[in-house]
């Protein structure tokens, strides 16, 4: 069982939602208070274990009095704030966003992009054949895991897990800069000659798969990946004593990706090369 | 922090230029050649201590390229050692600024400018002859390369160009003014006299001094203006017996909360463009409880167009100096930091010797002026990122972060440089500090216009017969002041505020210059950019020029902003011809770009740069 640890209660925020009342606990983000009332907000870089870059901006919403529109992940709740998600200027900045992504990245693994793109009726062809896209090729340097930043939204989510928020390694930066800015390691260096450590935390959160294990990689080119027929088993890492919960995702009897669950008190979703890739000796068949 | 480094080795003249600004490393494992048995005993620094120094990373990077010309991996690793900052975050900070490079070039770079008023007056023709004689830009030759550049603030004197070579003088000349680097500024340029320049920097021509771009010089109206062409920049006596340090002694009398009374009843709003009351700034940043509190000024002027704190900074550095110190002492800050763009060689000069002339006097230090009151000031160097100039990039700039803007709120009065109360302050907005307490805030208040107070400097360049910084009261209009530059005859256009401002129409020269009025008619005033086009420009390229400018600018941060640009950029170019019905689809588009980059990017850069190419469509009807 999960111990919850006891807190000072919060006090409660009173804002209005979308004309509604609304009260969430001091602190809460507008996204949190969007979620609580079970409004469906689209995100990107926002992760439950990171604190978001607010740099995609898929999730904007509209307070009232403000010149601009607020990112819901990041901007909390105020008192007597008056917030509306679904105004059709809120709609259009998240139409013309996912407009700009899709037309310059690969949104194709991507969970409910093709979903967002529909709602908002989003058209990426509109800005032309000749419209320029991020162009990258899958960078394939070790046997673990593969960077496809084909499909890399810049969300800062791998940067954070490798540096302070998570891993402390710092592998990985933001390097360049405007639309040539891309997650790169020291001189672009392949990730063999980095400080990488490969515990694939950065795998963990990535928005868009354009970080992905070389297992999930090589089945989607052969055309074998079948997320639905895969089964997922959650147990306790053998290696070491700390006891961190990980989640073997098996598809046809072979373990083909490893995560652990974000709300896992001990791993908040993190793991080490060990528990992420250290799973062969389970499927050696004689 | 346990880091990984590459192991690469740094050359000796990279060593020696890191060491020069770092002193030499204390131990084997910052770096020293040596390890010793003492080293292996002791550890010291860690991670706290590296928190502390990682401010020094960018001016670390400069020490090298300045040296060098280009940082190599074995620089980039010895930076990294030294400060205990991860390679990857080095590399990255390295490659947001375009006047460094991580890939080998020669050590003189001549940076030509194309921006809007060299646009205006023969930059095309002048990068079409330097193509002939040296290919295309970026290509070595006789150990030079030159590239196209965003506005280098010499637009009174456009076309420019700004030679900037890495290393020592000939023949074992000593670096001087804390910088190894040697610059010319070309302006007026001609591809022989940059070509002349080229082969032998030492020996370009003297720059004119700033007095020239003041073509008010001497007038006694002026109050922002008055030393510039009057007083030797470089002599604090010069200074203290034009007037100089009055202002400061006020403040002392005054005290703190005097001083930001008084900004308050001046009614002074900040000049750098969006015109928020520096009392209340100041105010709100003394409150804090928590400290240390920071004063920056925000000299990192780069907006296509302005170049009036050049002229201030080169022609009067004493004010700034003494301005900074009073504001310093307003908020309670201890520490100033005067961010100075890169491309500005002779700024740094003389403000960096008004700083140690201030200092050697008393005026900066331990007790300032014997007030018990200590404070100074540490130049920082840009290192060519437009975007550096917003109120938060600057301070990620500062502490040694890519110069990427942050979310506000929080503001910088609550958390700003190194997460303590900041007041941020444009150089023009702190030079009118002296005249405030000179005269009193309500003296000052009665020249002007509304609230708009005081005078304001305006930068006219473009078709015009007299460019330069032109200093108004509030109140006076568009036409006035093209009366005193002396217009073009066949007036198109009049971009006002900058890249980041709008255009206005040749029968709108009625508009109020004040902070009202341009809001009144639609358009801005900015950092206060006049720049005058006639019907011999080809609109639609300035407007590609533009375009150009905030793709290559923004920091790609946020998607509206990174992609956003870019989209506005192609659709520019497919209708750079066209008009009507076949323009209208692009500009459909655009017009729905642009509305989702100004509600959604993160910074004023994002928010504001559709905001040209927008008048310039609905006001002057460019592709009508």
């Amino acid at each position: 069982m999960t111990a919850v640890p006891l807190r000072l209660p919060r006090r409660l925020v009173e804002f209005t939602l979308d004309g509604q009342e609304t009260r969430v606990p001091e602190g809460s983000t507008i996204l949190d208070a969007c979620r609580a009332a079970g409004k469906d907000i689209p995100t990107l870089c926002q992760g439950d274990t990171l604190t978001p870059k607010n740099a995609c901006r898929v999730c904007v919403v509209e307070v009232e009095g403000a010149r601009t529109l607020a990112p819901a992940c990041s901007r909390r709740a105020e008192a007597g704030m008056t917030v509306l998600t679904d105004t059709e200027r809120a709609r259009h900045s998240r139409k013309v966003v996912l407009e700009l992504l899709a037309s310059s990245t690969d949104l194709s693994t991507t969970p409910r992009a093709a979903e967002w793109l529909k709602e908002y009726e989003a058209k990426p062809d509109r800005f032309g054949p000749d419209a320029a896209r991020v162009n990258e090729e899958p960078k394939v340097d070790n046997d673990l895991y593969v960077r496809d930043y084909d499909k890399c939204v810049l969300c800062y989510k791998c940067v954070d897990a490798c540096g302070e928020q998570w891993q402390n390694t710092f592998a990985i930066a933001v390097a360049g800069r405007g639309f040539d800015a891309r997650i790169s390691t020291e001189h672009d260096a392949p990730l063999t000659d980095s400080a990488c450590v490969y515990c694939g935390n950065c795998i963990e959160v990535c928005p868009t798969g354009a970080l992905s294990f070389k297992s999930e990689f090589d089945m989607r080119a052969a055309g074998t990946w079948d997320e639905p027929a895969q089964t997922e088993t959650t147990t306790v890492c053998a290696y070491c004593g700390v006891g961190c919960n990980v989640t073997l995702h098996v598809q046809d009897n072979e373990i083909v990706k490893v995560t652990s669950p974000h709300d896992n008190p001990v791993t908040h979703g993190n793991l080490c090369i060990k528990g992420r890739f250290g799973f062969q000796h389970v499927q050696n068949r004689v | 922090m346990d880091l990984r480094f590459t192991g690469a080795a740094p050359s000796d003249a990279e060593r020696a230029a890191v060491d020069a600004l770092l002193g030499p490393p204390p131990s084997g494992w910052e770096g020293a050649a040596e390890r010793t048995d003492g080293d292996l005993r002791w550890a010291t620094g860690g991670a706290s201590a590296a928190k502390d120094r990682r401010d020094q990373l960018l001016p670390a990077l400069h020490a090298v390229n300045d040296r060098v010309g280009w940082i190599s991996e074995g620089a980039l690793d010895y930076i990294c050692r030294r400060l205990t900052v991860a390679p990857a975050e080095a590399y990255g900070v390295a490659t947001f600024y375009s006047l460094f490079s991580v890939k080998p070039r020669p050590a003189k770079v001549l940076h030509v400018c194309t921006d809007l008023a060299c646009a205006a007056r023969g930059a095309g023709a002048l990068c079409g002859d330097l193509r002939s004689e040296f290919g295309e830009p970026g290509t070595p030759v006789e150990g030079a390369v030159w590239q196209e550049s965003p506005c280098l603030g010499l637009c009174e004197r456009a076309p420019a160009a700004l030679l900037l070579r890495a290393g020592g003088g000939p023949a074992g000349e000593q670096p001087t003014g804390g910088t190894s680097r040697c610059s010319a500024v070309i302006a007026p340029a001609t591809a022989p006299a940059l070509a002349a320049a080229t082969r032998s920097p030492a020996t370009a021509p003297a720059e004119p001094p700033a007095a020239a771009a003041v073509p008010q010089a001497g007038d006694p109206s002026l109050v922002l203006l008055k030393r510039v062409g009057t007083v030797d920049p470089a002599s604090l006596d010069d200074y203290r017996a034009a007037g100089g340090y009055t202002a400061l002694r006020r403040a002392f009398a005054l005290g703190p909360a005097g001083v930001i009374r008084e900004v308050l009843d001046a009614g002074l709003v900040g000049r750098g463009g969006a015109a928020f009351p520096t009392g209340r700034k100041w105010q709100a940043t003394a409150q804090q409880a928590d400290g240390p509190h920071y004063l920056v000024c925000n000299a990192d002027e780069s907006e296509p167009g302005t170049f009036k704190d050049r002229v201030l900074m080169e022609g009067d550095p004493f004010a700034l100096i003494e301005a900074m110190t009073v504001a310093g002492y307003a908020i309670g800050a201890e520490r100033g930091y005067l961010y100075l763009r890169g491309e500005y060689p002779r700024a740094y000069e003389r403000l960096s010797n008004a700083l140690s002339a201030a200092r050697a006097r008393g005026l900066l230090g331990a007790d300032v002026l014997g007030q018990g009151y200590a404070f100074d000031i540490e130049i920082r160097r840009g290192a060519g990122a437009y975007i550096c100039g917003e109120e938060t990039a600057i301070f990620n700039s500062i502490e040694g972060q890519r110069g990427e803007p942050r979310s506000k709120p929080p503001f910088p009065v609550e958390k700003g440089l190194f997460g303590k109360p900041t007041a941020v302050n444009n150089v023009e907005t702190l030079v009118n500090v002296l005249p405030i307490l000179e005269r009193g805030g309500a003296a000052f208040a009665a020249t002007g216009s509304g609230s708009s107070t005081g005078t304001k400097l305006f930068c006219v360049s473009g078709q015009v017969a007299r460019p330069g910084i032109y200093e108004l009261p509030f109140g006076a209009n568009l036409r006035d002041l093209l009366g005193l530059a002396g217009p073009a005859e066949n007036l198109r256009a009049v971009l006002l505020g900058g890249a980041a401002g709008g255009f206005v129409r040749p029968d709108e020269l009625d508009i109020p210059l004040t902070f009202e009025g341009t809001r009144a008619a639609g358009t801005t005033l900015g950092s206060g950019v006049v720049l005058v086009l006639d019907d011999s420009v080809e609109l639609p390229r300035i407007l590609l020029r533009i375009a150009e400018f905030f793709r290559d600018e923004s920091c790609g941060q946020c998607v509206p902003c990174r992609v956003g640009t870019v989209r506005q950029e192609e659709a520019l170019h497919r209708i750079v011809d066209r008009t009507g019905a076949g323009a209208a689809e692009d500009i459909a588009l655009m017009r729905e770009v642009g509305q989702a980059m100004r509600d959604a990017s993160i910074c004023g850069l994002g928010q504001t740069a559709w905001n040209a190419v927008e008048s310039a469509i609905d006001r002057l009807g460019v592709y009508k």
